[in-house]
């Protein structure tokens, strides 16, 4: 398997503006410089408000105080240096490095470029639609597309800032194991037929784009238009996730929530994941509520599986999927891939008590 | 007289990228028709995997986020 169809030529020894790069290196410089000082500053506004020491309200302010600045520092640099990574990848180069693959490895591999690949729901038609068209088989289809939005590099980078870099490991690996399995097993179906009829009489052209020659500073540039882009669309899905995690944080008791979501009953894993599938949430927005959780000594697997089903399986994007897909696909979908978290969320707890 | 098409299901960037190309053409003195896209099948059918896409005279010369708008003079002057 050769990478060279998916990654583009080196920009000939070109590196572009040099002051952009240098204005970069000084940003980044610059965000070591403030975030080092976020606790000290954090510690010191609760310290100024009117709030009892010790108290639950204080528990609760603390955390949004100082995990606010922190997770939106976080998601600014993950989100920059993935920018500039996912230069490499286009959905349109992945495409042609999985069109015509079998099934089986080409599930790994779909599930794989998932991870990289820019993706967002308002272009999930045309992916599919795309890559069932080009010839790719409809489970590896499904792999990148349960991948994609699950497993993607900003939950991992914030995952491993948070979280520790054996939660994000973990995630990794069972996400992927989840989303490869799922689409294999949608793909031993044969389901083809119940894709909507007109997505099996499009006939796309492959695109004449020319191959682009990037430089240093137009990576740059990508990782900073990543930056404004996602931050636009997810900063709401934070301040909500923070707001919840510091609930949970200075509220709810520890006793409780490990009754629920600890080691001891077996219905904790379904029940997370019945609870999360509702609940739509960019996947930085659960991270605060995933550290908070942890925190309170819930399960690992139990709070994977839920953020897993939060991330993979949300309401707007299977209304947009409506439109290639028939209900019966879609309830094929969402129920493989709902027994493929509920199954990992077992193994873990069981593999780490 | 260019044809301009704007792939796109009617996101805010899709309207942006339309916005832009119309400024950019106005800029040059060029005469444009700009028709946006928005049907599943129809963007599908140009082969793009990402929107917004921009087709000028039946050529697909972008896919996938805002374009620059040095690369819509290109490719407008093209």
């Amino acid at each position: 398997m050769t990478t060279e169809a998916l990654v583009s030529p080196p920009a000939g020894g070109t590196f572009g503006n040099p002051r952009l790069i240098g204005a970069a290196a000084a940003g980044v410089a610059a965000w070591f410089a403030i975030y080092w000082q976020l606790e000290p500053f954090s510690k010191w506004a609760v310290a100024q408000m009117p709030i009892a020491q010790g108290s639950h309200l204080e528990g609760a302010v603390s955390f949004f105080i100082f995990d606010t600045p922190k997770v939106l520092m976080l998601l600014a640099l993950v989100v920059f240096a993935m920018g500039m990574v996912r230069s490499f990848f286009s959905p349109e180069r992945t495409r042609s490095f999985l069109a015509g693959r079998r099934e089986g490895l080409g599930n790994i591999a779909a599930a794989s470029l998932g991870i990289f690949t820019p993706f967002c729901s308002c272009s999930a038609v045309p992916l599919f639609v795309g890559f069932v068209s080009a010839g790719v088989p409809l489970g590896v289809t499904f792999s990148f597309l349960i991948a994609s939005p699950m497993i993607n590099e900003v939950a991992l980078g914030l995952l491993f800032a948070m979280a520790g870099w054996k939660v994000a490991l973990t995630y990794l690996v069972f996400g992927l194991a989840v989303s490869m399995i799922a689409g294999w097993v949608i793909g031993r179906m044969h389901l083809e037929s119940w894709l909507e009829q007109w997505v099996l009489e499009v006939r796309s052209a492959a695109t004449g784009l020319p191959g682009e020659h990037l430089t240093v500073a137009d990576r740059i540039e990508a990782g900073i238009e990543a930056v404004r882009d996602i931050f636009g669309r997810v900063w709401v899905w934070i301040v909500i996730g923070i707001a919840a995690g510091a609930f949970i944080h200075g509220y709810v008791p520890a006793e409780m929530l490990t009754g629920i979501m600890g080691h001891d009953h077996w219905w904790s894993v379904p029940l997370a994941v019945l609870i999360g599938i509702p609940i739509y949430s960019n996947a930085a927005g659960i991270i605060p509520v995933v550290e908070a959780l942890l925190g309170k000594g819930a399960a690992l697997g139990t709070v994977l599986a839920f953020m897993m089903a939060v991330t993979a399986l949300s309401a707007p994007e299977m209304i947009i999927l409506r439109k290639v897909l028939t209900l019966r696909l879609i309830a094929v979908f969402a129920g493989v891939v709902t027994v493929g978290i509920i199954a990992v969320g077992y193994l873990f707890n069981a593999l780490f008590t | 007289m260019k044809i301009v098409k704007v792939l796109g299901p009617g996101c805010k960037r899709c309207v942006a990228t339309a916005d832009m190309v119309q400024k950019e053409a106005d800029r040059l003195g060029m005469p444009v028709t700009i028709e946006k896209v928005t049907d599943y099948a129809a963007i599908a059918g140009f082969g793009i995997l990402s929107t917004p896409g921009i087709v000028i005279d039946g050529k697909v010369v972008h896919a996938g986020g805002l374009p620059k708008t040095d690369d819509v003079a290109k490719w407008l002057s093209a």
